[in-house]
């Protein structure tokens, strides 16, 4: 399958700190890739960095992306924007920060119609109401005519995800979409997404959640203190993980549905990105760590086909079997 | 679990509470009875946990339970007596037995504050729990408790990550000695690989000091190790409620078996499209609840009994009380989850 987006080793500084250190991955046409770390893993700047839109103080350091053949660092600012929103959209995830409080919402759905595709009023809002009731917003030729505010947390969220796929873009990358959201909403809404994506639509959902992650991804790339850790299919990392870290995040995760299994703690904290261990940033909370782990960062490194991991006993990791639905001591 | 006595720390009888809402800047305020009629029952040792979605009452619970809000009708008992009705003594005994631990960490501590300051700041107002000469060694001997370095003491909240900090409000709580904690979401904002840490920590001191918890939740995997009980709450009401495994195993109640089923889980690659079920449309406005059982709106197997009769909350052949009319009907499953 050929990527639509190759990101190859990404590096991102934020200030003094190397918030990003080398990071690749690539999504191709109707499949997902979650990004998945912890807060401070670099997950958010990484995808900030893919559509130019890192904050002032952080930069792109290293590596490339590139966009179905054209590389993207060496575009304008100018082609970036064309590019936003109609080839690749963005959603966040606090709605309501996104939105303008004081224009209507079928304005702001119509405007990506007038700005992007010159159509004229009655023809944006009609086109507007199209792609509210495509998303499930009830009753939208209404609702069209109301502000932000009015909206509940889940169809606000449908409003941006109808904004975001308004002009059919290839890419949506979606910064954790559901987390603001009950779960029952959340249901709805990763619904929504599974299906657009089925269509055709390339999607990378960045979250904390492997429970989120494993509702929507074909494929995953670990973070952890700025690096990807490990990556793979989402079958094979979830039922072995290939990184200590991956093993401890299944372990912590907790389940509604498995009576068996208690979650379990990570020993320690994250790193302060500006004073990383040495080594392997994971070592001090790592139950596999040994003498090298202390002195030699390990490389990402292919460990099965399809599956990286960068750990020096990742081989170890994986013989000791899978973390989830496996009886406990 | 620790010994339970007979007569609970914590009794709501038909508590209904709520506040005052406006719509718009000129519109009239209206009552809001975000809690209608809930009644709850929590022992010494005992955890029980509160599971709802946004809305459904469970954070005015925790007001009214901590004094900060006034019920509409009902009552709040402590050990067996009337909270409203107590007198300032007494007022003042309760703030010191029931204690409050929040969701943020980095809004509920004082920025200017040492971590010492924090923990003796109830000593001041408290007086006769821990003696002046004893504040060091006690502020000590608490950080250790809840797994921080003794040292640490003259730091300021800043200096400590999400996860450190709610150790500091667990410690902070746990100064004046209290019989309940009113734990509201202590672990949401946390990352996963914290989460365990501090729900570890609680069930420790739970196993050490005996103190209960009143557990406010959305997040149903949480609950499931750490509850003794569990009472699932839905716009007001209690839906559904009874040992954790109980309601676990056997959700009879509609609303259960939604949350169960879109709680998302590391097992969720193995699913099926459509095999979970999905609740239509949104929490309808507790300004304006349903009328009937008040999750119709939302519900497969509701009927023309459930929009005009409200549900009580009995056991239904059922080993655990849950307020639906078709509780024990077959298990109908929605069509394409609907």
């Amino acid at each position: 399958m050929t990527e639509l987006l190759t990101v190859s080793d990404l590096a991102v500084s934020f200030g003094e700190v190397r918030a990003v250190r080398g990071v690749s991955f690539g999504v191709a046409e109707a499949t997902t890739l979650a990004i998945v770390g912890e807060s401070g893993s670099g997950k958010s700047l990484s995808s900030l960095a893919v559509l130019g839109l890192l904050p002032a103080q952080a930069q792109v350091t290293a590596g490339s992306i590139h966009w179905d053949g054209r590389d993207l660092r060496a575009c304008g600012a100018d082609e970036l924007r064309q590019l936003r929103g109609t080839d690749i959209a963005m959603i966040f995830q606090d709605p309501l920060s996104a939105l303008n409080p004081s224009l209507t919402v079928g304005y702001q759905i119509g405007e990506m119609f007038r700005r992007r595709r010159g159509l004229g009023r009655d023809e944006a809002r009609r086109r507007a109401i199209e792609a509210m009731t495509e998303v499930g917003i009830p009753d939208a030729a209404r609702r069209a005519g109301s502000y932000p505010h009015e909206f509940s947390g889940g169809m606000r969220q449908r409003v941006m995800i109808a904004m975001a796929l308004a002009l059919d873009p290839r890419l949506l990358i979606a910064d954790e979409p559901t987390t603001a959201l009950d779960v029952t909403v959340q249901a709805q809404i990763l619904r929504l997404l599974r299906k657009r994506q089925r269509d055709g639509l390339a999607m990378i959902i960045i979250s904390h959640d492997l429970g989120v992650v494993a509702r929507t991804a074909q494929s995953v790339v670990v973070m952890y203190a700025g690096r990807a850790v490990e990556s793979g299919p989402v079958a094979d990392l979830y039922t072995v993980p290939a990184h200590p870290y991956t093993l401890g995040l299944m372990a912590a995760s907790p389940s509604a549905r498995d009576a068996g299994r208690r979650p379990q703690p990570i020993d320690g904290y994250p790193p302060d990105g500006a004073a990383l261990p040495t080594g392997c940033a994971f070592h001090p909370r790592c139950p596999f760590a040994r003498q090298r782990c202390r002195t030699e960062d390990p490389e990402l490194r292919t460990v099965a086909p399809g599956r990286t991991s960068a750990c020096h006993f990742a081989e170890e990791v994986l013989s000791r079997g899978g973390a989830v639905g496996h009886p406990r001591a | 679990m620790a010994a339970q006595s007979d007569t609970p720390v914590l009794e709501l009888v038909d508590l209904v509470a709520g506040y005052r809402s406006r719509q718009g800047p000129l519109g009239r305020s209206r009552a809001v009875r975000a809690v209608a009629g809930v009644n709850l029952a929590v022992r010494a040792g005992e955890t029980v946990c509160l599971v709802g979605e946004s809305g459904c009452g469970k954070s005015t619970v925790a007001r009214a339970v901590v004094s900060l809000l006034r019920p509409i009708a009902g009552e709040v008992r402590f050990d067996g007596r009337d909270v409203t009705a107590l007198d300032r003594a007494g007022r003042r005994d309760l703030r010191r037995q029931v204690q409050l631990v929040f969701q943020d960490p980095y809004a509920s501590l004082n920025p200017k504050m040492t971590v010492h300051d924090l923990l003796s700041e109830a000593w001041r107002i408290h007086p006769g729990i821990v003696p002046r000469g004893d504040w060091d060694a006690e502020v000590a001997a608490l950080l250790e408790r809840v797994g921080l370095n003794p040292g640490h003491a003259t730091r300021y909240p800043h200096q400590f990550s999400g996860g450190q900090r709610q150790r500091i409000s667990i410690a902070r709580a746990l100064a004046v000695r209290p019989r309940l904690i009113v734990c509201d979401e202590p672990v949401s904002a946390l990352d996963v690989s914290i989460q365990a840490q501090i729900l570890n920590l609680l069930a420790r001191l739970q196993r050490e000091l005996g103190v209960a918890y009143l557990f406010i939740t959305h997040d149903l995997g949480v609950v499931r190790h750490f509850a003794d009980r569990v009472a699932v709450m839905h716009l007001g009401t209690i839906v559904e409620s009874g040992q954790t495994e109980q309601v676990y195993e056997r959700p009879a109640h509609p609303y259960t078996q939604a949350l169960l089923s879109a709680a998302p889980s590391v097992d969720d690659w193995r699913a099926q499209e459509g095999e979970e079920i999905v609740l239509r449309g949104d929490v309808p406005s507790p300004l304006d609840p349903p009328s009937g059982c008040r999750f119709h709106t939302r519900c497969w197997k509701a009927r023309d009994l459930c929009r005009a009769e409200e549900p009580a909350l009995v056991r239904r052949d059922t080993d655990h009380p849950v307020a639906c009319h078709f509780a024990t009907d077959a298990h109908v499953v929605a069509a394409d989850g609907h």
